[in-house]
């Protein structure tokens, strides 16, 4: 198998590697981008949450030659200085704890106030109940997407 | 730096089920250890001061989750007299002859931080005043500290902190002893909520966890295991692996484990095959390919099922040790006008950290230099410089972010098979468990079986309480997390009173899990209590109330929250439509004192909805940083809900569960409304990481009584017939 070309966070990179390699891995070990992560490896916890033409996907569960050209965005590609509505939100309220599952859950809820600009609580529940939080920071994460949510309607 | 260690001591003692004292028992004997001496450590080593203003706070305890990495810091700073704003906290490394004991367990940050840190911060702030008096020519008492900035106030001179910072580098701080503390009332940091010195790098997906880190020229290893626990290689397709792709170094670990008397929580190297490659994906599609002979050792025998069996055979035998025992218990019970008898069940669960074990280890010319995510690092220096025959001194341990602790990392292993395998390969080594490997090999949160016997009189009131407990061990030397104290309430509230355990062998790691025992223990006796309340025709609040009152005159803290989360919850006119209840329960842990109520509805087909949850602890007079403490409050009550759903099972020696599907965390839509309230109380403050927990298991348990009449005996809540919506 050639190289392949993927574009992330709107920059093209040349992965050479085996076709069958989950996107995670070559994010994490050959791209040096370590803000996805690895929580379960089977499509479950949604630690390695990103968006592939703007779609919340499991990078844990997509192989390098399943991505084509589609364009992919991880954490590191909202915005580097914490700027974009939802980092914002999530620093406001305070969110984590030990952090490790919040990479996966911005995407998450970015992708959710993308095609819902104004989710309710129900809304918000049904979308991201398939990403878990070990720390049990669920509380805070509803209300950062509330506040993301308000803070983009007033811009 | 004595206190501290023996304080640790006695803490490790207590984490790996030494358990000399009981958990219930530990503000007396931090009680009876005195006031705490400030430390033999080194003010200079927790501040630096440049010239340019910038102030840098070292945070000395590894951070996994629960805030100590912004509520440490936040102590110094305030005594030191900065504005947090000023501040850049650094993690510190491991140091314990500057920092003092550094670990994150037992809830123990703020009581053994509190004091010293406050101190720190006051030495520091007490050498810029000396700097700005000797360079002003004016007496020491007559300067004055206001923000970064030391003033005299006569002449209305100042000096920034930044401009004193070399002149006071050179001066010896004072005895921390002597320094003079601040009135709480002119705290500016303490008290107020600050977010996390790394929300915002969390919030980008900067590189800060133990699995991000990386260095030039590092492999990767994943380890495959026997999956009966202690098993060893017998052989397996070696030249096969080492030809796949990315695979540098295919090696048999023969293990170093102790098991005598009882496998302790971090019994050592686990015997495994271990391959080396370039990527972790390329190791880990290599282990997808071993076919390997394993002596199973005598694990494979084990199996829940025969467990349970024998659990219910030794509950037929009189048990094999007395715990504690008052008064003539078996009398009172033959005595008593209405007896009460049920039998608890609890399962193994997983710690199961959402970011795997892992550490980087690299070895270079004798020495050793790691990146880890351990919970108790000292204890990792210790077992590695074992295993490699080398002086701790050259050891260098880096503390990470951590993605999750829970007690999972007091463990050391992971440190050591990064250690070991940078050693054999003469180059830096990642080791990273997979999931499975994480849920296969955890130090597991021991399961038990109680049956209670409690007597009441004619009135109501609780005479008689008797409570055999099965676990694991042999005789009285329990397994890691197995163990229980004789304070268990209601242990000292009535006269005729007796505790009594039996062992079964086992051959499995058991550890410590957020609130060790007690989140067991508070499941069975906090529900057994409501079952005697109810027949004894009593409300539970009324009934555990008047068992709490105090008799000496000073406060009873846990009948203190309790009396104010009946009133928060508005207990007394909670509603009685069948299918809806509300259940309380409290319980004193880790020198936290807190009562709970849940409100839940209950289904046809017996699923549980956890509406609301008010919580009221009682953690002393100060709450550091109350947002932070709020959040650790809901990821309590998010853990212990989740807990009552989790089960390990055994069957031919190996774990079952592989995997969060088999083994589930709470998901948000299950989340209920908390309410999180601290009483606050003239005592010293203490930590968070642990005594919200205990209490929401019986509280929802007993909620589903009040809603259902049915009682939740055994958990997990599948094998009581419940599950959650
Ligand atoms: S790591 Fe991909 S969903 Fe868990
Ligand atoms: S903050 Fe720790 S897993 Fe979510």
């Amino acid at each position: 198998m050639p190289p392949q070309k993927l574009t992330i966070n709107n920059t093209v990179h040349t992965v050479d590697a085996d076709p069958d390699t989950p996107l995670l891995w070559i994010l994490r070990d050959i791209l040096d981008l370590k803000g996805t992560k690895y929580g379960c490896g089977v499509g479950y916890c949604g630690a390695c949450t990103i968006l592939i033409a703007g779609e919340p996907a499991r990078a844990c569960q997509t192989l390098l030659s399943d991505v084509g050209t589609d364009p992919v965005t991880t954490i590191e590609g909202l915005s580097t200085d914490g700027t974009h509505p939802v980092q914002v939100a999530w620093q406001e309220v305070d969110v984590p704890q030990c952090g490790y599952c919040q990479a996966g859950q911005i995407m998450a809820a970015t992708a959710l106030l993308a095609s819902n600009p104004h989710p309710t609580d129900a809304d918000i529940d049904a979308h991201m109940s398939s990403n878990i939080c070990r720390c049990g920071t669920y509380t805070r994460i509803r209300e950062a997407i509330h506040h993301a949510a308000a803070s983009t309607s007033t811009k | 730096m004595s206190l501290n260690r023996r304080t640790f001591l006695q803490m490790s003692a207590l984490l790996s089920g030494g358990l000399a004292l009981n958990l219930y028992d530990l503000p007396v004997a931090v009680a009876q250890s005195g006031r705490p001496a400030p430390p033999d450590i080194s003010p200079r080593a927790f501040v630096h001061i440049a010239s340019d203003g910038t102030i840098t706070i070292m945070a000395k305890n590894p951070e996994i989750g629960q805030g100590v990495k912004t509520m440490l810091p936040m102590i110094i700073a305030d005594e030191l007299d900065v504005a947090w704003s000023t501040v850049h906290v650094q993690q510190a490394e491991l140091d314990e002859s500057l920092y003092g004991a550094q670990f994150a367990g037992g809830s123990m940050a703020t009581p053994l931080n509190w004091d010293p840190l406050r101190r720190v911060g006051a030495a520091c702030r007490q050498v810029l005043i000396t700097a700005a008096a000797k360079r002003w020519n004016v007496p020491e008492s007559e300067c004055t500290t206001s923000l970064n900035k030391v003033l005299h106030g006569t002449s209305k001179r100042s000096l920034s902190y930044g401009e004193l910072a070399a002149d006071a580098a050179k001066l010896t701080p004072p005895p921390l002893a002597s320094v003079k503390l601040k009135d709480p009332k002119d705290y500016h940091i303490i008290g107020k909520s600050h977010t996390g010195v790394d929300t915002r790098s969390i919030s980008t997906g900067k590189p800060l966890f133990g699995i991000d880190f990386t260095t030039p020229g590092m492999l990767q290893a994943v380890i495959q295991k026997c999956p009966v626990f202690g098993g060893k290689v017998k052989s397996f397709n070696q030249a096969e692996i080492e030809k796949l792709p990315g695979v540098r170094h295919v090696l048999v670990l023969a293990g170093s484990l102790s098991t005598d008397p009882v496998v302790s929580s971090d019994p050592g190297m686990e015997p495994g095959i271990a391959i080396v490659a370039d990527t972790w994906w390329q190791a880990q599609s290599a282990r997808s390919k071993l076919k390997v002979d394993w002596d199973f050792g005598p694990g494979v025998t084990q199996s829940s099922e025969a467990i349970a069996k024998r659990a219910a055979e030794l509950f037929q035998a009189p048990p094999a040790n007395t715990i504690h025992a008052t008064g003539n218990v078996d009398a009172a019970l033959h005595s008593a006008a209405k007896t009460v008898e049920a039998t608890y069940t609890y399962p193994f669960i997983a710690h199961a950290t959402l970011e795997p074990m892992d550490t980087t280890a690299s070895w270079k010319d004798g020495k050793i230099e790691i990146w880890t995510t351990s919970q108790a690092p000292g204890n990792g220096r210790k077992m590695v410089a074992k295993e490699l025959n080398i002086s701790p001194d050259d050891i260098t341990i880096h503390l990470t972010r951590t993605g999750g602790g829970f007690g999972r990392r007091l463990a050391n292993e992971y440190m050591v098979e990064a250690a070991y395998l940078t050693k054999q390969v003469g180059a830096p080594v990642k080791i990273l468990w997979s999931r499975e490997d994480d849920f296969t090999h955890d130090d597991y949160r021991p399961g038990g079986f109680h049956a209670f016997k409690a007597g009441l009189d004619a009135h109501g009131k609780l005479t008689a309480w008797r409570q055999h407990f099965i676990t694991y061990g042999v005789d009285a030397h329990y397994a890691s997390g197995a163990g229980m104290g004789g304070n268990e309430f209601p242990s000292g509230r009535i006269a005729d009173y007796g505790l009594y355990s039996t062992a079964m062998p086992l051959y499995l790691r058991t550890g410590p899990l957020r609130a060790p025992g007690s989140n067991t223990l508070a499941f069975v006796g906090q529900s057994f209590l409501d079952e005697v309340a109810h027949a004894a025709g009593r409300d539970p609040v009324e009934f555990q109330l008047e068992l709490l009152r105090s008799t000496d005159g000073k406060p009873n803290r846990l009948h203190d929250v309790l009396a104010k989360v009946a009133e928060r919850s508005n207990w007394a006119k909670r509603s009685t439509t069948p299918g809806r209840g509300m259940g309380i329960a409290c319980y004193a842990s880790h020198l936290g004192f807190f009562a709970e109520v849940a409100d839940v509805t209950v289904d046809a087909k017996n699923q549980i909805k956890v509406n609301h949850v008010w919580v009221v602890g009682d953690i002393g007079r100060q709450v550091i940083n109350p947002a932070a403490a709020d959040n650790m409050v809901y990821g309590s009550i998010v853990d212990g809900l989740s807990q009552m759903a989790q089960e390990i099972t055994l069957d031919q020696g190996r774990v079952q569960q592989t995997n969060f599907p088999d083994h589930p965390v709470l998901h948000m839509r299950q989340t209920p409304v908390i309410d999180s309230y601290f009483l606050i109380t003239d005592n010293p403050p203490t930590g968070l990481g642990e005594p919200a927990l205990p209490p929401i298991l019986p509280a929802v348990a007993n909620a589903v009584f009040a809603a259902t009449g049915k009682r939740i005996r055994t958990l997990p809540l599948a094998r009581s017939g419940f599950s959650f919506a």
